[in-house]
């Protein structure tokens, strides 16, 4: 056989079945949901070539335009929020402390629940009528009206944030800490001889040497974010007033409920972009060698 | 036996069917146009099998009745059927998954216009419809409204899931209310002595697709006027401003945080006694009856149920949780599936089902008015007429894409929260309505 003799045509041949994979679920779903975007299709009904139609509706819809407010809000805030408080974590739990490996493993939970479950739990944290917030600080005597987490627009905002952030800030820790640890020791010996401070070690040091990766989970971070759907759906449903409307709830809600496809793919799409530029800013800025060797682009 | 046609029988119905359309009405269109109205027989194919798709029950026993019945049917016509149960919500994207893709469950129990989303896909039923029509006294005006379109069934109402105002007995008379009020004004004076009293109502404002929808189609249609045809689209009229303004008061005599409710959290606060008056199912009730809960059981006697109060319309205008089974055309037992469909609306197996069911479902039919259910015990009574005082949610619009987009997309809900939160006056939200619907009634 001399066809398998040949290594590119081997090579070529071992990617195959990658490539059937990438190409079937990934490429075609992708594809399929921007054609959507373009047509007027309807569940039950094919659709047909509007062009920009759905994303003219869009702009001159005001639920649509605050849901693009929300979800840049959600993730610019959720984002800093895991990333301040991982990055802590991460530097807490690289310290011997007792019982590491179960702290470590208990710092997790919080990603491993499913969302839908740590949903449920938050609601009841945050109910108008049952909140044990609310109850605890009653019984303190700190407030003398229960707390209308979800039922004010931005005290909404912030509660859904904060559940966010609860349930992501684990991964960033984690991930964080896996890179705390390939820092040579070396590398801070040799701070400590040259009578670098604790903070000069952390600012000299431990961030420039973990950016690389700092960069990638907060990709990660800021994707998962901004494509954040159950949460939403289960505490609010995007309201009060739509105040917590996301782009990928509000998507869900004309497409399916609605029945409105091609606009619900349309509102999906414009994602992308957001998307696209969050990946770039990471891998164009984050990832440069300069930075990440503690200097300057020249 | 009623269910085993013959020959004879069948002549008979068709008969009934005739007589029934034109004496309702019902079928005008088919006799105008000279065609006998279609008579309907049991036929299943024979060694068919059926895949039916409905909403998971509210209360087990209804569940366990209609498996009951299900089982009827294979007994009696050998069909085999299988029944999956989803999620209330997720059977729309399903049925309009199986609509869109063509296969699936042969026999859907879907909600409110689903059946107008994709017409063209289903199995003409006017003949069922027309059978249970005549044998049962009629259906409601409601039902012929979701279940027909141009003159032709495609869906078998099945009935909604009723709502009334759930309300504390001694609260009401405490607040100097002998009985509960019946109009726009005295009930807002109610809400307002409650309030005084510390035993506030409270609706549902957020995104609550059974709650919310319901309580405020109905406060805006209490105020619509007939004669607004489809074609004006007037949700932004003084009308409905007056009913916004009316929103806004009764939202200053609500428990705080209504904003955020979703369908679930006026019966939890119902139950513990944070909120005096809500709309809701009879499953309050119910819940009340079977808790162990000794707190909770005491308010059994004290719950009240008592239909939505009627505004200057002069008629009532619920909106309910309302369902309907509906076939399609790729089905491969189309006759069975029909069977099944005529079948489980019986007599027989209907009432039996709805007592499971504890009158959780309001019938389509007028006949099962006559349900012992709804005088067993008189607080279920007020839930017999829900689907009676009945407004379509589209009101005097047509069904279909716009009608489904437009409540799915809660205009409604956020019109009379805005308007009552104050975060827009009345006016701006209705505008702001007018407008959100507008751009789905464009085509």
């Amino acid at each position: 056989m001399r066809f398998f003799d040949n290594r590119n045509t081997l090579g070529r041949v071992f990617m195959l079945p990658a490539g059937v994979l990438l190409l079937l679920f990934l490429t075609y779903p992708l594809g399929l949901g921007t054609w959507l975007g373009f047509t007027d299709a309807k569940i039950g009904r094919a659709g047909e070539w509007v062009g920009l139609d759905n994303f003219q509706f869009l702009f001159g819809d005001s639920v649509a335009r605050l849901s693009l407010f929300n979800t840049l809000f959600y993730t610019v805030v959720a984002s800093i929020g895991k990333f301040a408080l991982g990055l802590w974590l991460a530097l807490l739990l690289n310290r011997h402390i007792p019982f590491k490996s179960f702290v470590r493993a208990v710092v997790l939970l919080p990603f491993i629940v499913p969302t839908a479950l740590s949903a449920i739990a938050f609601w009841w944290l945050y109910d108008t009528q049952f909140s044990v917030l609310s109850w605890a600080l009653t019984r303190m005597g700190l407030i003398d009206q229960y707390i209308d987490f979800l039922g004010d627009p931005w005290a909404a905002r912030f509660a859904t944030i904060a559940a966010n952030i609860w349930r992501g800030v684990p991964f960033v820790a984690i991930t964080l800490l896996a890179g705390l640890q390939t820092i040579s020791p070396s590398l801070y010996e040799a701070a400590s001889l040259d009578g670098a401070s604790e903070w000069q070690k952390f600012w000299y040091v431990t961030l420039p040497m973990l950016t690389p990766i700092i960069a990638v989970v907060m990709t990660f971070s800021v994707l998962f974010t901004f494509t954040d759907f159950q949460l939403i759906y289960v505490l609010t449903r995007g309201g009060p007033l739509n105040a917590t409307h996301l782009m990928a709830t509000l998507s869900f809600q004309r497409a399916i409920p609605g029945g409105a496809l091609g606009e619900g793919a349309a509102l999906a799409t414009a994602m992308v972009p957001f998307l696209l530029a969050a990946i770039l800013f990471s891998y164009f800025g984050l990832q440069r060698r300069a930075w990440q060797q503690g200097g300057n682009d020249k | 036996m009623r269910n085993n046609v013959n020959r004879r029988d069948f002549l008979k119905i068709s008969a009934g069917v005739a007589a029934g359309t034109a004496t309702a009405g019902m079928g005008g269109e088919a006799l105008a146009q000279g065609k006998p109205a279609a008579g309907f027989a049991y036929k299943p194919e024979k060694g068919a099998k059926l895949r039916v798709l409905r909403w998971k029950r509210f209360v087990q026993g209804d569940e366990d009745a209609f498996m009951k019945n299900v089982k009827a049917f294979s007994d009696k016509f050998g069909v085999e059927v299988r029944v999956d149960n989803e999620g209330w919500e997720d059977v729309r994207p399903k049925a309009a998954v199986a609509a869109n893709v063509g296969s699936g469950p042969d026999v859907i129990y879907g909600w409110f216009d689903d059946p107008h989303q994709y017409p063209d896909k289903l199995l003409d039923v006017s003949d069922v419809a027309g059978y249970l029509g005549a044998k049962y006294g009629g259906w409601y005006p409601v039902a012929e409204t979701y279940g027909k379109r141009d003159g032709k069934w495609i869906g078998v109402p099945l009935g909604a899931a009723g709502a009334t105002f759930v309300h504390r007995i001694s609260h009401v008379q405490a607040a100097g209310f002998k009985e509960f009020p019946k109009d726009l004004g005295g009930f807002l004076e109610l809400c307002k002595a409650m309030k005084a009293k510390n035993t506030p109502a409270g609706f549902a404002l957020g995104n609550a697709v059974g709650d919310g929808n319901s309580w405020v189609h109905w406060l805006v249609w209490s105020r619509r006027q007939d004669g607004q045809r489809e074609g004006t689209r007037v949700i932004n009229s003084p009308e409905t401003v007056k009913a916004l303004e009316y929103a806004k008061a009764l939202y200053a005599t609500f428990v705080p945080g209504t904003l955020s409710w979703l369908d679930a959290n006026n019966n939890k606060a119902f139950l513990d006694g944070q909120v005096s008056i809500t709309n809701n199912g009879i499953s309050v009730y119910y819940a009340a009856k079977t808790s162990t809960d000794a707190k909770v059981k005491a308010l059994v006697a004290d719950i009240g149920h008592a239909n939505y109060p009627i505004g200057p319309t002069g008629k009532p205008t619920e909106l309910h949780l309302f369902s309907q089974a509906f076939a399609f055309r790729y089905s491969k037992a189309p006759n069975a599936a029909k069977a099944f469909m005529a079948f489980m609306m019986e007599k027989e197996q209907y009432e039996p089902w709805q007592q499971a069911a504890i009158g959780y479902i309001t019938q389509p039919l007028k006949a099962y008015e006559s349900n012992p259910i709804w005088t067993v015990d008189p607080k279920h009574t007020p839930y017999r007429d829900c689907v009676k005082n009945m407004t379509a949610h589209s009101h005097a619009g047509k069904l279909g894409y716009a009608s489904a987009a437009a409540m799915a997309d809660f205009i409604m809900v956020n019109m009379v929260a805005e308007a009552a939160s104050g975060s827009k006056s009345p006016k701006e939200a209705a505008e702001r309505a007018q407008a959100r619907a507008q751009r789905y009634y464009k085509v």
